[in-house]
């Protein structure tokens, strides 16, 4: 059903405008005298974007999520987790706000450190991609730990037993036995974690600037969520017809990387290294 | 009589309040298969796991008395605890492979010590799979998923994971409850092909394959050694009537 609203509504202006134009076309002028629809950079950036907050916060959710299910004594573990919980339950909008009210700050003054005296740069005052990485790799946080953590809890407990028995340490189990049996589970959150991150419009759209442009850390962006979000309000005809295509495009984006991630593994899992 | 691999000196063990172990002062003869014997719940599957420490993973239990493997205290201060599981290996009731090749899996032991030559690997692997009576079968699939193995297959190789790290002594709790009959025999051919390099003490609820394996069983009732002896004098002139019931199947 939602495939086949999200093609019915999104494809029309591919016939109009042709694929090229829209795909691979950087100028995003919608509402000019001769509108140009192109959202290459739009859609570099939401790729842009979301692996980089990925690559920040797997890493340290899947430590977490070991030291939650393995190392942490359980009065601990539960501090821990209920804290986890509670990043979950934060409305998007006021990770924006604090992204906002935090970190464009510092990032503002970084950035007329690094380029002071560039001629070319245009300052975002601190609204940029890697404000926006930075508030999306926390906010995934949550569901990537708490998959992990259930991914991990359900290695069989003989497993390690047998690990140990070998004379190995627990921090040799922990990577060697336990995180490869516990893959699967991982591949899963990682998926879900990059769903959350493509999908997220609120704080990024609060704290990433808003300009089209190429992503670049320091650079004003708009992402794909944010581009329908910010302008679905006052576009009408053929721009709200793009807006409808950036949506099928996102939806396209989220299908594939399930699809990659997933075959990814699958791959793996045969080879069994 | 040979001479004495490990020995257990008063040795108690508690689970929270409940003691599970009683005075356990017995040996294990170097290169000889001692057998458990004892109806369930009758302490063999804990007194095994006392003699490499198993019991530090779990809260809630308690050790008293001393576990001597050669002369060193094992239960004593400072002792290297995995250097201790690496002298002292186990093969667990429920064959359970690592989710990696075959090869990969008998080649962990040797490499979390730290062997990283590829040479020295293969030998290693060759030599464990062949001790434990499953290279033939298996040396053209080395590189496959383990899971993909028989249950009999997966055992064996569970075997050879345990020898690569070349044990003294090999702790098997009731390695064969999981398989089949012919692989039930193998498993128990290989055992007695192990001792002449290891000392094994292997749990079973079988009497008849504490009979065919081993060379001296203790009989554990209630967290208590009832009888310890030579297996065919136990089996023939039982001591204790307790035992003697036991054996002749009236529990």
């Amino acid at each position: 059903m939602i495939t086949l609203y999200m093609m019915a509504n999104g494809l029309p202006a591919f016939f109009k405008l042709g694929i090229k134009e829209i795909l691979f076309c950087t100028e995003w002028k919608p509402t000019a005298a001769s509108p140009s629809f192109g959202i290459l950079y739009i859609i570099l950036t939401s790729a842009a974007g979301t692996a980089a907050a990925v690559v920040i916060s797997v890493p340290v959710a899947v430590l977490t999520a070991v030291f939650l299910a393995e190392i942490a004594p359980e009065c601990l573990a539960r501090i821990v987790r209920a804290a986890v919980e509670l990043l979950a339950g934060i409305p998007s909008v006021i990770y924006g706000l604090l992204g906002l009210m935090i970190l464009n700050p510092l990032m503002y003054r970084a950035e007329q450190k690094i380029f002071r005296g560039s001629e070319q740069h245009q300052f975002s005052g601190g609204a940029n991609l890697l404000t926006a990485v930075l508030v999306l790799a926390v906010m995934i946080l949550p569901t990537v730990i708490h998959i992990s953590e259930t991914a991990i809890r359900s290695v069989p407990a003989q497993l390690k037993a047998s690990s140990l028995a070998l004379g190995a340490s627990r921090v040799q189990t922990i990577f060697k036995v336990v995180l490869p049996a516990a893959r699967p589970g991982i591949v899963t959150a990682v998926v879900l974690g990059v769903g959350r991150a493509l999908g997220e419009a609120m704080a990024v759209g609060l704290v990433s600037g808003g300009r089209v442009n190429i992503p670049l850390p320091f650079s004003s962006v708009r992402f794909l969520t944010t581009a329908i979000v910010s302008e679905m309000g006052y576009a009408g005809g053929l721009h709200r017809q793009v807006l409808f295509t950036i949506g099928l495009v996102l939806f396209g984006f989220i299908m594939a990387v399930n699809a990659v991630i997933g075959g990814m593994f699958a791959q793996n899992d045969g080879q069994e290294e | 009589m040979a001479a004495v691999k490990i020995r257990t000196d008063q040795l108690n063990l508690y689970y929270g309040s409940r003691q599970a172990l009683r005075n356990i002062s017995i040996g294990l003869r170097s290169g000889a298969v001692t057998a458990l014997i004892g109806p369930s719940g009758c302490g063999k599957s804990t007194f095994l796991k006392t003699l490499n420490r198993m019991h530090d993973l779990i809260d809630n239990v308690r050790i008293e008395g001393s576990v001597y493997l050669d002369d060193m205290d094992i239960y004593g201060a400072g002792v290297d605890v995995e250097g201790l599981r690496r002298r002292v290996g186990m093969v667990f009731q429920q064959p359970n492979l690592f989710p990696m090749s075959v090869y990969d899996n008998v080649a962990y032991g040797p490499r979390v010590h730290g062997v990283k030559d590829k040479d020295r690997l293969d030998r290693i692997v060759e030599r464990s799979l062949r001790e434990a009576a499953v290279w033939e079968e298996l040396r053209e699939r080395l590189q496959r998923p383990a899971s993909g193995l028989s249950g009999g297959q997966q055992q064996r190789v569970c075997i050879a994971r345990a020898l690569a790290v070349e044990p003294e002594v090999l702790l098997m709790d009731e390695p064969t409850s999981a398989l089949d009959p012919v692989s039930t025999i193998r498993v128990e051919q290989l055992i007695r092909d192990l001792k002449k390099q290891y000392t094994v003490a292997v749990v079973t609820h079988n009497m008849q394959q504490a009979a065919r394996v081993s060379d001296d069983t203790i009989f554990f009732l209630g967290g208590e050694v009832v009888e310890c002896a030579p297996t065919y004098r136990m089996f023939s002139r039982p001591l204790d009537r307790r035992t003697r019931d036991y054996i002749d199947g009236r529990f």
